[in-house]
Protein backbone atom coordinates (compact mmCIF):
# COMPACT_ATOMS: atom_id res chain seq x y z
CA UNK A 1 0.00 0.00 0.00
CA UNK A 2 1.52 3.03 -1.01
CA UNK A 3 0.73 6.39 0.49
CA UNK A 4 -1.01 9.16 -0.99
CA UNK A 5 -0.32 12.90 0.01
CA UNK A 6 -2.83 14.37 -2.64
CA UNK A 7 -5.27 13.54 -4.80
CA UNK A 8 -4.47 16.07 -7.72
CA UNK A 9 -4.97 13.80 -10.49
CA UNK A 10 -5.90 10.35 -12.13
CA UNK A 11 -2.28 10.47 -14.05
CA UNK A 12 -0.44 9.81 -10.62
CA UNK A 13 -2.69 6.94 -9.38
CA UNK A 14 -1.38 3.16 -10.59
CA UNK A 15 -4.01 0.34 -10.90
CA UNK A 16 -3.44 -0.86 -7.48
CA UNK A 17 -4.05 2.50 -5.92
CA UNK A 18 -6.90 2.74 -7.63
CA UNK A 19 -8.23 -0.61 -6.41
CA UNK A 20 -6.96 -0.27 -2.80
CA UNK A 21 -9.11 2.86 -3.11
CA UNK A 22 -12.40 1.00 -4.85
CA UNK A 23 -11.91 -1.67 -1.77
CA UNK A 24 -11.67 0.88 1.01
CA UNK A 25 -14.52 2.45 -0.75
CA UNK A 26 -16.82 -0.94 -0.22
CA UNK A 27 -16.17 0.14 3.76
CA UNK A 28 -17.73 3.12 3.61
CA UNK A 29 -20.46 2.06 1.22
CA UNK A 30 -20.91 -0.17 4.63
CA UNK A 31 -20.86 2.82 7.19
CA UNK A 32 -23.31 4.62 5.23
CA UNK A 33 -25.75 2.08 5.03
CA UNK A 34 -26.02 2.02 8.83
CA UNK A 35 -28.69 3.56 11.06
CA UNK A 36 -26.24 5.85 12.09
CA UNK A 37 -23.96 6.06 9.01
CA UNK A 38 -21.46 8.18 10.96
CA UNK A 39 -17.74 7.05 12.21
CA UNK A 40 -15.35 9.10 14.21
CA UNK A 41 -12.22 8.14 12.18
CA UNK A 42 -11.31 11.86 11.16
CA UNK A 43 -12.14 13.21 14.93
CA UNK A 44 -10.19 16.44 15.18
CA UNK A 45 -9.26 16.92 11.36
CA UNK A 46 -10.36 20.15 10.18
CA UNK A 47 -10.62 20.47 6.14
CA UNK A 48 -11.26 23.50 4.16
CA UNK A 49 -13.03 23.77 1.37
CA UNK A 50 -12.26 26.15 -1.24
CA UNK A 51 -14.42 26.29 -4.53
CA UNK A 52 -14.27 29.01 -6.81
CA UNK A 53 -16.22 27.59 -8.80
CA UNK A 54 -20.13 26.96 -8.73
CA UNK A 55 -20.77 23.44 -7.50
CA UNK A 56 -23.76 21.45 -6.12
CA UNK A 57 -23.25 17.50 -5.94
CA UNK A 58 -19.41 17.74 -5.71
CA UNK A 59 -19.51 20.09 -2.55
CA UNK A 60 -22.51 18.36 -0.79
CA UNK A 61 -21.09 14.86 -1.45
CA UNK A 62 -17.84 16.08 -0.08
CA UNK A 63 -19.65 17.79 2.81
CA UNK A 64 -21.65 14.65 3.53
CA UNK A 65 -18.34 12.20 3.10
CA UNK A 66 -16.62 14.69 5.57
CA UNK A 67 -19.27 14.56 8.52
CA UNK A 68 -19.66 11.24 8.14
CA UNK A 69 -16.28 10.78 8.74
CA UNK A 70 -16.51 13.52 12.32
CA UNK A 71 -13.97 15.77 10.41
CA UNK A 72 -14.56 19.55 11.13
CA UNK A 73 -15.49 21.79 7.88
CA UNK A 74 -13.74 25.28 7.86
CA UNK A 75 -16.39 27.01 4.54
CA UNK A 76 -15.31 29.09 2.41
CA UNK A 77 -16.97 31.06 -0.14
CA UNK A 78 -15.57 32.82 -3.14
CA UNK A 79 -18.68 35.58 -3.03
CA UNK A 80 -18.20 36.84 0.72
CA UNK A 81 -14.76 36.03 1.00
CA UNK A 82 -11.37 38.59 1.14
CA UNK A 83 -11.32 37.34 -2.60
CA UNK A 84 -13.80 40.08 -3.94
CA UNK A 85 -11.38 42.13 -2.44
CA UNK A 86 -8.37 40.94 -4.37
CA UNK A 87 -6.89 38.23 -2.21
CA UNK A 88 -4.90 36.31 -4.60
CA UNK A 89 -5.10 32.72 -4.29
CA UNK A 90 -1.91 31.85 -2.96
CA UNK A 91 -2.66 34.20 0.03
CA UNK A 92 -5.79 32.67 0.83
CA UNK A 93 -4.39 29.11 0.70
CA UNK A 94 -1.65 30.53 3.47
CA UNK A 95 -4.19 32.40 5.33
CA UNK A 96 -5.99 29.19 5.66
CA UNK A 97 -3.24 26.86 6.36
CA UNK A 98 -2.02 29.27 8.91
CA UNK A 99 -5.81 28.35 10.76
CA UNK A 100 -4.16 25.15 11.27
CA UNK A 101 -6.27 22.98 8.47
CA UNK A 102 -5.00 19.08 7.49
CA UNK A 103 -7.00 19.05 4.16
CA UNK A 104 -7.76 21.26 1.31
CA UNK A 105 -10.70 20.22 -0.92
CA UNK A 106 -10.32 22.67 -3.98
CA UNK A 107 -12.26 23.50 -7.23
CA UNK A 108 -10.86 26.00 -9.27
CA UNK A 109 -11.40 27.11 -13.02
CA UNK A 110 -7.55 27.25 -14.04
CA UNK A 111 -5.97 23.97 -14.82
CA UNK A 112 -3.10 22.98 -12.55
CA UNK A 113 -4.43 25.20 -9.66
CA UNK A 114 -4.49 22.12 -6.68
CA UNK A 115 -0.93 21.29 -7.85
CA UNK A 116 -0.04 24.91 -7.22
CA UNK A 117 -1.70 24.74 -3.48
CA UNK A 118 0.39 21.78 -2.88
CA UNK A 119 3.55 24.14 -2.93
CA UNK A 120 2.14 26.54 -0.68
CA UNK A 121 0.54 24.50 2.31
CA UNK A 122 1.71 21.17 4.23
CA UNK A 123 -2.22 20.35 4.12
CA UNK A 124 -3.60 17.23 2.11
CA UNK A 125 -4.81 18.92 -1.26
CA UNK A 126 -7.80 17.55 -2.95
CA UNK A 127 -8.72 18.64 -7.04
CA UNK A 128 -12.39 18.62 -6.86
CA UNK A 129 -12.07 19.83 -10.30
CA UNK A 130 -9.68 21.96 -12.05
CA UNK A 131 -10.78 23.45 -15.51
CA UNK A 132 -10.50 21.75 -18.19
CA UNK A 133 -8.26 18.96 -16.58
CA UNK A 134 -9.09 17.00 -13.90
CA UNK A 135 -12.01 15.57 -11.52
CA UNK A 136 -10.14 12.70 -9.70
CA UNK A 137 -13.33 11.52 -7.44
CA UNK A 138 -15.78 11.51 -9.97
CA UNK A 139 -13.72 9.20 -12.17
CA UNK A 140 -13.26 7.16 -9.05
CA UNK A 141 -16.85 6.95 -8.63
CA UNK A 142 -17.77 6.24 -11.82
CA UNK A 143 -15.15 3.33 -11.34
CA UNK A 144 -16.60 1.96 -8.57
CA UNK A 145 -20.14 2.03 -9.69
CA UNK A 146 -19.05 0.17 -13.18
CA UNK A 147 -17.46 -2.46 -11.21
CA UNK A 148 -20.22 -2.56 -9.02
CA UNK A 149 -22.35 -3.72 -11.79
CA UNK A 150 -19.69 -5.02 -14.62
CA UNK A 151 -17.41 -7.23 -11.93
CA UNK A 152 -13.62 -6.71 -14.03
CA UNK A 153 -13.28 -3.71 -16.23
CA UNK A 154 -10.57 -5.55 -18.38
CA UNK A 155 -11.35 -6.17 -21.99
CA UNK A 156 -14.71 -3.58 -21.17
CA UNK A 157 -15.62 -1.45 -23.70
CA UNK A 158 -16.50 2.51 -22.45
CA UNK A 159 -17.78 5.49 -25.00
CA UNK A 160 -17.38 8.49 -24.00
CA UNK A 161 -19.79 10.91 -25.64
CA UNK A 162 -20.28 14.33 -26.02
CA UNK A 163 -18.50 17.97 -25.12
CA UNK A 164 -15.11 15.81 -24.70
CA UNK A 165 -12.64 19.20 -24.79
CA UNK A 166 -14.67 21.05 -22.55
CA UNK A 167 -14.53 17.84 -19.73
CA UNK A 168 -12.78 17.20 -17.30
CA UNK A 169 -14.55 14.64 -16.38
CA UNK A 170 -14.20 12.86 -19.92
CA UNK A 171 -10.16 13.35 -19.74
CA UNK A 172 -10.05 12.14 -15.92
CA UNK A 173 -12.43 8.83 -16.86
CA UNK A 174 -10.30 7.77 -19.79
CA UNK A 175 -6.89 8.22 -17.30
CA UNK A 176 -9.00 6.12 -15.12
CA UNK A 177 -10.85 3.83 -17.22
CA UNK A 178 -7.88 2.45 -19.39
CA UNK A 179 -5.71 2.50 -16.27
CA UNK A 180 -8.36 -0.28 -15.41
CA UNK A 181 -8.05 -2.56 -18.52
CA UNK A 182 -11.12 -0.89 -20.43
CA UNK A 183 -10.98 0.50 -23.80
CA UNK A 184 -11.80 3.72 -24.09
CA UNK A 185 -13.68 5.07 -27.60
CA UNK A 186 -14.20 9.41 -27.54
CA UNK A 187 -17.06 9.89 -29.35
CA UNK A 188 -17.85 13.48 -30.44
CA UNK A 189 -18.01 15.90 -33.23
CA UNK A 190 -14.61 17.43 -34.57
CA UNK A 191 -15.66 20.70 -32.68
CA UNK A 192 -15.89 18.77 -29.13
CA UNK A 193 -12.62 17.27 -29.21
CA UNK A 194 -9.47 18.42 -27.66
CA UNK A 195 -7.15 19.97 -31.00
CA UNK A 196 -4.77 16.79 -30.47
CA UNK A 197 -5.14 13.51 -28.50
CA UNK A 198 -2.03 12.52 -28.81
CA UNK A 199 -0.81 10.19 -26.03
CA UNK A 200 -3.93 9.28 -25.14
CA UNK A 201 -5.54 5.96 -24.37
CA UNK A 202 -8.39 6.23 -26.35
CA UNK A 203 -9.51 5.80 -29.47
CA UNK A 204 -11.79 8.01 -31.42
CA UNK A 205 -15.07 8.41 -33.68
CA UNK A 206 -17.70 10.46 -34.75
CA UNK A 207 -20.12 8.46 -34.91
CA UNK A 208 -22.08 6.86 -32.13
CA UNK A 209 -24.12 4.31 -33.92
CA UNK A 210 -21.23 2.72 -35.01
CA UNK A 211 -20.08 1.61 -31.18
CA UNK A 212 -23.71 1.63 -29.81
CA UNK A 213 -23.68 -2.12 -30.34
CA UNK A 214 -20.62 -3.00 -28.94
CA UNK A 215 -20.12 -0.96 -25.65
CA UNK A 216 -20.59 -2.18 -22.00
CA UNK A 217 -20.94 1.76 -20.41
CA UNK A 218 -22.45 4.54 -22.47
CA UNK A 219 -21.15 7.36 -20.25
CA UNK A 220 -22.47 10.73 -21.91
CA UNK A 221 -20.96 14.13 -20.74
CA UNK A 222 -23.16 17.16 -20.11
CA UNK A 223 -23.55 19.89 -23.02
CA UNK A 224 -22.52 22.99 -21.48
CA UNK A 225 -25.40 24.73 -22.85
CA UNK A 226 -23.29 28.34 -21.87
CA UNK A 227 -20.78 27.57 -24.43
CA UNK A 228 -23.90 27.20 -27.47
CA UNK A 229 -22.89 30.86 -28.06
CA UNK A 230 -19.57 29.66 -29.30
CA UNK A 231 -21.85 27.49 -31.63
CA UNK A 232 -19.97 24.53 -31.21
CA UNK A 233 -22.61 22.50 -32.28
CA UNK A 234 -25.21 23.76 -35.22
CA UNK A 235 -28.22 23.28 -32.96
CA UNK A 236 -28.83 21.40 -30.00
CA UNK A 237 -31.81 19.51 -31.87
CA UNK A 238 -29.41 18.38 -34.21
CA UNK A 239 -26.39 17.50 -31.76
CA UNK A 240 -29.43 15.23 -30.03
CA UNK A 241 -30.06 13.41 -33.09
CA UNK A 242 -26.68 12.58 -33.97
CA UNK A 243 -24.58 12.43 -30.39
CA UNK A 244 -27.35 12.35 -28.26
CA UNK A 245 -28.67 8.76 -26.16
CA UNK A 246 -31.70 9.11 -27.79
CA UNK A 247 -34.57 5.95 -27.26
CA UNK A 248 -34.00 4.05 -30.20
CA UNK A 249 -29.99 3.88 -29.79
CA UNK A 250 -30.81 2.97 -26.17
CA UNK A 251 -32.55 0.02 -27.48
CA UNK A 252 -29.56 -1.07 -29.80
CA UNK A 253 -27.13 -1.31 -26.05
CA UNK A 254 -26.26 -4.50 -25.13
CA UNK A 255 -28.52 -5.49 -22.28
CA UNK A 256 -26.78 -5.44 -19.52
CA UNK A 257 -24.70 -1.88 -20.45
CA UNK A 258 -24.80 0.24 -18.16
CA UNK A 259 -25.64 4.05 -18.75
CA UNK A 260 -23.84 7.08 -16.96
CA UNK A 261 -23.46 10.77 -16.64
CA UNK A 262 -21.92 12.86 -14.54
CA UNK A 263 -24.82 15.37 -13.67
CA UNK A 264 -26.36 17.31 -13.90
CA UNK A 265 -28.29 16.24 -16.77
CA UNK A 266 -29.98 18.29 -19.62
CA UNK A 267 -32.45 15.89 -20.92
CA UNK A 268 -33.77 15.90 -24.51
CA UNK A 269 -29.73 16.92 -25.28
CA UNK A 270 -27.37 14.42 -24.61
CA UNK A 271 -30.05 11.74 -23.24
CA UNK A 272 -34.06 11.46 -24.17
CA UNK A 273 -35.93 12.05 -21.20
CA UNK A 274 -37.15 9.08 -20.77
CA UNK A 275 -33.55 6.64 -21.26
CA UNK A 276 -32.51 8.44 -18.30
CA UNK A 277 -35.14 6.93 -16.23
CA UNK A 278 -34.73 3.30 -17.56
CA UNK A 279 -32.93 0.50 -15.34
CA UNK A 280 -29.82 0.11 -16.15
CA UNK A 281 -29.43 3.98 -16.06
CA UNK A 282 -27.51 4.26 -12.79
CA UNK A 283 -27.14 8.04 -12.92
CA UNK A 284 -28.79 8.61 -9.00
CA UNK A 285 -26.10 5.88 -7.75
CA UNK A 286 -23.12 7.36 -9.06
CA UNK A 287 -24.43 10.39 -7.01
CA UNK A 288 -24.82 7.77 -3.75
CA UNK A 289 -21.55 6.25 -4.71
CA UNK A 290 -19.84 9.85 -4.82
CA UNK A 291 -19.97 10.13 -0.92
CA UNK A 292 -18.20 6.59 0.06
CA UNK A 293 -15.78 7.05 -2.52
CA UNK A 294 -15.14 10.42 -1.29
CA UNK A 295 -14.92 9.69 1.98
CA UNK A 296 -12.19 6.65 1.08
CA UNK A 297 -10.56 9.66 -0.19
CA UNK A 298 -10.74 11.63 2.97
CA UNK A 299 -9.56 9.03 5.08
CA UNK A 300 -6.77 7.62 2.85
CA UNK A 301 -5.56 11.31 3.07
CA UNK A 302 -6.07 12.17 6.28
CA UNK A 303 -6.67 9.41 8.45
CA UNK A 304 -5.00 5.97 7.79
CA UNK A 305 -1.87 6.87 8.47
CA UNK A 306 -0.41 4.79 5.88
CA UNK A 307 2.04 7.95 5.47
CA UNK A 308 3.58 6.32 8.95
CA UNK A 309 4.69 3.21 7.04
CA UNK A 310 6.34 4.73 4.65
CA UNK A 311 8.64 6.82 7.07
CA UNK A 312 9.51 3.83 8.68
CA UNK A 313 10.24 1.95 5.53
CA UNK A 314 12.20 4.69 5.08
CA UNK A 315 14.31 4.53 8.10
CA UNK A 316 14.84 0.87 7.69
CA UNK B 1 -6.50 -9.67 17.61
CA UNK B 2 -3.94 -12.09 16.87
CA UNK B 3 -4.55 -11.66 13.55
CA UNK B 4 -4.07 -8.01 14.21
CA UNK B 5 -1.11 -8.28 16.19
CA UNK B 6 0.81 -10.83 14.08
CA UNK B 7 0.66 -7.90 11.29
CA UNK B 8 1.73 -5.91 13.16
CA UNK B 9 4.90 -7.78 13.99
CA UNK B 10 5.28 -8.03 10.60
CA UNK B 11 8.12 -6.25 8.76
CA UNK B 12 9.51 -3.33 8.20
CA UNK B 13 7.76 -2.38 11.64
CA UNK B 14 8.55 -5.99 13.58
CA UNK B 15 10.37 -9.36 12.95
CA UNK B 16 8.45 -13.06 12.17
CA UNK B 17 6.16 -14.69 14.62
CA UNK B 18 7.97 -17.68 16.25
CA UNK B 19 5.20 -20.23 18.09
CA UNK B 20 7.15 -21.42 21.00
CA UNK B 21 4.65 -23.45 23.18
CA UNK B 22 0.99 -25.22 22.18
CA UNK B 23 -1.20 -23.79 24.73
CA UNK B 24 -4.11 -25.13 23.46
CA UNK B 25 -4.94 -28.42 21.27
CA UNK B 26 -7.55 -27.85 18.41
CA UNK B 27 -9.46 -30.41 20.65
CA UNK B 28 -8.88 -28.20 23.58
CA UNK B 29 -10.43 -25.24 21.46
CA UNK B 30 -13.79 -27.39 20.55
CA UNK B 31 -14.31 -28.45 24.15
CA UNK B 32 -13.89 -24.59 25.12
CA UNK B 33 -15.95 -23.51 22.41
CA UNK B 34 -18.43 -26.32 23.22
CA UNK B 35 -18.61 -25.15 27.16
CA UNK B 36 -19.04 -21.21 26.18
CA UNK B 37 -21.71 -22.08 24.06
CA UNK B 38 -23.48 -23.71 27.18
CA UNK B 39 -22.84 -20.86 29.66
CA UNK B 40 -24.08 -18.11 27.33
CA UNK B 41 -27.31 -20.05 26.92
CA UNK B 42 -27.38 -21.06 30.65
CA UNK B 43 -26.35 -16.74 31.46
CA UNK B 44 -29.32 -16.04 28.74
CA UNK B 45 -32.02 -18.66 29.65
CA UNK B 46 -31.97 -19.89 26.33
CA UNK B 47 -31.27 -18.76 22.59
CA UNK B 48 -33.78 -16.22 22.33
CA UNK B 49 -33.16 -12.68 21.13
CA UNK B 50 -29.50 -13.73 21.09
CA UNK B 51 -27.14 -12.30 17.61
CA UNK B 52 -23.46 -13.03 17.43
CA UNK B 53 -21.31 -11.03 15.82
CA UNK B 54 -17.49 -12.27 15.08
CA UNK B 55 -14.79 -9.25 15.20
CA UNK B 56 -13.13 -8.78 12.10
CA UNK B 57 -11.22 -10.84 12.06
CA UNK B 58 -10.13 -13.41 14.38
CA UNK B 59 -13.39 -13.69 15.93
CA UNK B 60 -15.81 -14.46 12.54
CA UNK B 61 -14.66 -18.29 12.70
CA UNK B 62 -15.42 -18.68 16.35
CA UNK B 63 -18.68 -17.02 16.12
CA UNK B 64 -19.58 -19.29 13.59
CA UNK B 65 -18.54 -22.41 16.08
CA UNK B 66 -20.14 -21.23 18.73
CA UNK B 67 -23.76 -20.55 16.49
CA UNK B 68 -23.22 -24.17 15.45
CA UNK B 69 -23.09 -25.64 18.89
CA UNK B 70 -25.62 -23.29 19.81
CA UNK B 71 -27.82 -25.14 17.23
CA UNK B 72 -26.82 -28.48 18.13
CA UNK B 73 -27.58 -27.94 21.80
CA UNK B 74 -30.83 -25.96 21.80
CA UNK B 75 -32.04 -26.65 18.33
CA UNK B 76 -32.60 -23.06 17.32
CA UNK B 77 -30.50 -20.63 14.60
CA UNK B 78 -29.10 -17.90 15.78
CA UNK B 79 -28.22 -15.01 13.58
CA UNK B 80 -24.24 -14.46 12.94
CA UNK B 81 -22.81 -11.56 11.62
CA UNK B 82 -18.87 -10.08 11.77
CA UNK B 83 -18.13 -6.56 12.80
CA UNK B 84 -15.13 -4.53 11.73
CA UNK B 85 -14.32 -1.81 14.31
CA UNK B 86 -11.40 -0.48 12.69
CA UNK B 87 -12.92 3.30 11.79
CA UNK B 88 -13.85 3.37 15.77
CA UNK B 89 -10.05 2.79 16.86
CA UNK B 90 -8.24 5.21 19.19
CA UNK B 91 -5.17 5.17 17.46
CA UNK B 92 -5.64 6.37 14.46
CA UNK B 93 -2.20 8.39 13.77
CA UNK B 94 -0.33 6.34 15.56
CA UNK B 95 -0.13 4.05 13.40
CA UNK B 96 -1.46 2.87 9.63
CA UNK B 97 -5.62 1.86 10.26
CA UNK B 98 -6.78 0.21 7.76
CA UNK B 99 -10.33 -1.40 7.21
CA UNK B 100 -9.94 -5.46 7.42
CA UNK B 101 -13.29 -6.84 6.03
CA UNK B 102 -16.74 -7.01 5.60
CA UNK B 103 -19.23 -5.84 8.34
CA UNK B 104 -22.26 -7.56 8.15
CA UNK B 105 -24.88 -7.14 11.11
CA UNK B 106 -27.39 -9.87 10.39
CA UNK B 107 -30.85 -6.97 10.75
CA UNK B 108 -31.49 -4.34 13.79
CA UNK B 109 -29.28 -5.07 17.01
CA UNK B 110 -32.13 -3.19 18.84
CA UNK B 111 -33.74 -5.29 21.68
CA UNK B 112 -31.26 -8.21 20.98
CA UNK B 113 -28.46 -9.30 23.85
CA UNK B 114 -25.07 -9.40 21.38
CA UNK B 115 -22.36 -11.51 21.90
CA UNK B 116 -19.66 -9.97 20.47
CA UNK B 117 -16.71 -12.63 20.12
CA UNK B 118 -13.17 -12.48 19.40
CA UNK B 119 -9.87 -15.02 19.46
CA UNK B 120 -8.00 -12.94 21.62
CA UNK B 121 -8.55 -10.52 24.85
CA UNK B 122 -5.42 -8.08 25.11
CA UNK B 123 -5.60 -4.18 26.19
CA UNK B 124 -9.37 -4.52 25.19
CA UNK B 125 -9.27 -1.14 22.91
CA UNK B 126 -10.63 -3.37 20.20
CA UNK B 127 -13.68 -4.43 22.34
CA UNK B 128 -13.71 -0.59 23.06
CA UNK B 129 -14.02 -0.21 19.37
CA UNK B 130 -16.53 -2.41 18.63
CA UNK B 131 -18.51 -1.64 21.44
CA UNK B 132 -19.24 2.20 19.96
CA UNK B 133 -19.94 0.28 16.66
CA UNK B 134 -22.25 -1.48 17.46
CA UNK B 135 -24.25 1.34 18.35
CA UNK B 136 -24.43 2.96 15.00
CA UNK B 137 -26.65 -0.09 13.92
CA UNK B 138 -29.30 0.26 16.93
CA UNK B 139 -29.02 -0.08 20.64
CA UNK B 140 -28.67 -3.41 22.22
CA UNK B 141 -30.99 -4.80 25.17
CA UNK B 142 -27.12 -6.56 26.63
CA UNK B 143 -23.42 -6.65 25.24
CA UNK B 144 -21.59 -9.64 25.96
CA UNK B 145 -17.84 -10.90 25.38
CA UNK B 146 -16.58 -14.18 24.50
CA UNK B 147 -13.27 -14.82 23.93
CA UNK B 148 -10.80 -17.57 23.64
CA UNK B 149 -7.68 -16.84 25.29
CA UNK B 150 -7.71 -14.04 27.66
CA UNK B 151 -4.11 -12.99 27.97
CA UNK B 152 -4.81 -10.33 30.85
CA UNK B 153 -2.81 -6.90 30.24
CA UNK B 154 -6.22 -4.50 29.89
CA UNK B 155 -5.74 -0.67 29.40
CA UNK B 156 -9.53 -0.04 29.67
CA UNK B 157 -12.26 -1.89 32.21
CA UNK B 158 -13.32 -4.22 30.48
CA UNK B 159 -13.53 -7.83 31.02
CA UNK B 160 -15.15 -10.92 29.24
CA UNK B 161 -18.07 -13.04 30.20
CA UNK B 162 -17.35 -15.89 28.56
CA UNK B 163 -13.81 -17.10 28.28
CA UNK B 164 -12.16 -20.63 26.75
CA UNK B 165 -8.72 -20.35 28.44
CA UNK B 166 -7.25 -17.54 30.67
CA UNK B 167 -3.15 -17.70 29.65
CA UNK B 168 -1.07 -15.05 31.65
CA UNK B 169 1.49 -13.24 29.54
CA UNK B 170 4.02 -11.01 29.19
CA UNK B 171 3.47 -8.03 26.96
CA UNK B 172 6.27 -8.83 24.20
CA UNK B 173 5.01 -12.34 23.33
CA UNK B 174 2.28 -13.39 21.41
CA UNK B 175 -0.70 -15.47 21.32
CA UNK B 176 -2.06 -16.90 18.24
CA UNK B 177 -5.24 -18.79 17.14
CA UNK B 178 -5.03 -20.86 14.32
CA UNK B 179 -6.89 -23.63 13.10
CA UNK B 180 -4.73 -26.17 14.80
CA UNK B 181 -5.01 -24.60 18.15
CA UNK B 182 -3.31 -21.75 20.02
CA UNK B 183 0.26 -20.95 19.86
CA UNK B 184 2.29 -19.22 22.70
CA UNK B 185 5.38 -17.29 21.05
CA UNK B 186 7.72 -14.41 20.33
CA UNK B 187 8.20 -12.24 17.73
CA UNK B 188 12.10 -12.28 16.48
Amino acid sequence: MSAMRHLLSMADLDRDDIEQLLNLTESFTEVSARQIPKVPALRGKTIAWLFYEDSTRTRLSFETAAKRLSADSMNFSVSSSSVNKGESLRDTVETISAMGVDGIVVRHSGAGAPHRITQWTDACVVNAGDGWHQHPTQSLLDLYTATRHLGDLDGRRIAIVGDIKHSRVARSNAIGFAKMGAEVTFVAPQTLLPPSLEGWPVKVTHDLDEVIEDIDICYLLRMQLERQEQSVVPTLREFHEEYGLTAARASRLKDDALIMHPGPMNRGVEIAGEVADRPNAVITEQVTNGIAVRMAVLYLLLGSGLDLVDERADVA
Amino acid sequence: MAERERRLAAPPSGGEFQARTRVMTSDDVSRAVRRMAHEILERNHGADDLMIVGLQTGGVDLSRRLADDIREIEGSEVPVGSLDATMHRDDFGLRPVMPEAATEIPGDPSGKVIVLVDDVLYTGRTVRAALDAIHSYGRPQAIQLAVMVDRGHRELPIRPDFVGKNLPTRRDELVDVHDAGVDLGDVS
